[in-house]
């Protein structure tokens, strides 16, 4: 899975972007991991993550019973609980935090914890190099994004791939992000308001809902 | 993926979801249709949409009322009013299309959800990418082109003449017959998924080497390229090999996962090997 590696933009826009995710390894360290996986999520709840996922479900996701007033009156609100509840399976767990400070603070938590899980964090490379040495741990893996390769033009623009992107598994459609970047524009929607929609398609929980709302607020009167 | 038609209301709100594309408006039938050879059975529309269960009746007398009077209305975009979106049994070699598409359906080969395996992920753990190693994790079709096996198999045959050792848990690998030239099952190479993950691991002197053949072969494929490197950290927790070595190749190394090296072994009677 490379679910966090290849989100696009350049290293000053993941400063609001750290993912924190623990995963067992098959065979070696995957015996209770289904609990130490809970209590790794209990932990990252207590610092304001803007996401949480457990690779079947996000904070943010879709509802299979509305009623017609949801029109009218939606509520796009983060529920983290259901996400720590709904760990079944030794998966990827994923925490996404809109700062530094906050990650940093969690992956202290972490340490302390001593859960023998693989932990990792994804954004910028220099920002997770602060992050291990403020934390006092030393790196020991790191895998780049080289970025992509589109010699036939087949990609959309910054904008939209900088909100496409946050779902590494691609299932939110650059049609998709472009329509919300055009709804916001003529104020059909509140930044917030799309943000939502974009993440209720990423059943990792894995999108940053603030960086998109950032990036839905800037893109407002700007050319792609 | 089917949409039922009794179902449908044609509300369109589905048609900019689909990651591929392959959902439209029939007019001449005012139904939702889906291109069944570019859909790749991700699931995005039947899981991502929200749903309303309405009577679809009911929704399109208002929808025809409020067209007749060219009444604009501006429902919420990421639901389905009539929940008509089917998910149905995929015969072979369709059935990989849902495999490789929808991060919720388990690799048999893996034991793991996505497309691709723990990478260094879990390598404070699993050991899989030692010291002066370099492990490649080659992604084709993301973000939202798509691609077919045959363009895969472009690569992993250019990728074979180098001689790298292909990550045997990977799931292309498990579709390959002969790995020495690096060919896929034929009855599959015209099947389109979302992407696929290709891993490799070299030793790091193949670096530019393998970089440039990625390069080269996806200038010849009709998709999108996205790689990803690793390497084992040293003592210090630096990497002074691989990231001076991507920068004088003129890569821009701005995002990485990093393992915190946080990991051990805790099961009583751990597998063999690495992982």
């Amino acid at each position: 899975m490379t679910n966090t590696l290849h989100r696009y933009g350049d290293a000053e826009s993941f400063h609001d972007d750290y993912i924190i995710f623990a995963i067992a390894c098959k065979g070696k360290n995957d015996e209770g991991a289904v609990d130490k996986l809970r209590i790794f999520l209990g932990i990252c709840a207590r610092y304001g993550p803007v996401n949480i996922g457990n690779s079947s479900l996000g904070s943010y996701r879709p509802a299979k019973e509305l009623g017609p007033s949801v029109h009218w009156k939606r509520e796009h609100v983060a529920d983290h609980r259901a996400v720590i509840e709904g760990v079944h399976r030794a998966a990827t767990a994923a925490a996404v935090f809109d700062s530094r400070d906050k990650a940093e603070a969690c992956l202290r938590d972490l340490i302390e914890a001593d859960l023998g899980l693989s932990v990792n964090v994804s954004t910028s490379v220099e920002g997770a190099i602060r992050v291990a040495t403020d934390c006092g741990i030393k790196r020991h893996s790191v895998e780049y994004s080289l970025g992509f390769t589109d010699p036939h033009d087949h990609l959309p623009d910054r904008q939209v791939l900088e909100l496409s992107t946050m779902c590494g598994h691609g299932m939110i459609s650059a049609n998709l992000a472009k329509k919300m970047i055009d709804m916001v524009r003529e104020a059909r929607r509140k930044p917030e308001e799309a943000a939502a929609i974009l993440a209720r398609f990423c059943p990792c929980g894995a999108y940053n809902p603030v960086r998109a709302r950032r990036m839905l607020e800037q893109g407002v009167g700007k050319r792609p | 993926m089917q949409i039922d038609p009794k179902k449908c209301v044609a509300c369109a709100n589905c048609v900019p979801v689909c990651p591929m594309g392959a959902i439209a408006i029939d007019a001449a039938t005012n139904r939702a249709v889906i291109g069944y050879d570019e859909c790749v059975e991700c699931g995005t529309c039947f899981r991502g949409m929200s749903q309303e269960r309405l009577n679809p009746t009911a929704v399109r007398a208002v929808r025809w009322l409020a067209r007749l009077f060219r009444f604009r209305f501006e429902p919420e975009p990421d639901v389905c009013p009539t929940a008509a979106f089917v998910m149905d049994d995929l015969p072979w070699p369709r059935i990989v299309r849902r495999v490789f598409s929808d991060p919720l359906v388990e690799h048999t080969t893996t034991g793991i959800h996505g497309r691709g395996t723990e990478e260094v992920k879990t390598n404070d753990v699993s050991d899989r990418v030692g010291i002066g190693e370099v492990g490649y994790v080659i992604e084709f079709g993301r973000p939202g082109v798509g691609v077919r096996f045959r363009e895969i198999q472009g690569m992993t045959v250019a990728l074979a003449a180098i001689g790298p050792t292909f990550e045997p848990k990977n799931p292309i690998t498990h579709l390959m017959v002969d790995q020495a030239k690096g060919t896929l099952k034929e009855d599959l190479l015209d099947e389109k998924i979302l992407s696929a993950i290709v891993e490799i691991k070299t030793a790091i002197e193949a670096v530019p080497e393998v970089l440039r053949t990625v390069s080269a072969v996806s200038r010849q494929i009709d998709t999108v390229v996205a790689v990803g490197v690793s390497t084992r950290c040293d003592e210090n927790g630096n990497d002074d090999l691989l990231a001076p070595l991507l920068v004088s190749l003129d890569y821009e190394v701005a995002r990485a996962k990093t393992n915190m090296g946080l990991g051990r072994i805790t099961n009583l009677q751990p597998a063999g090997g690495t992982e």
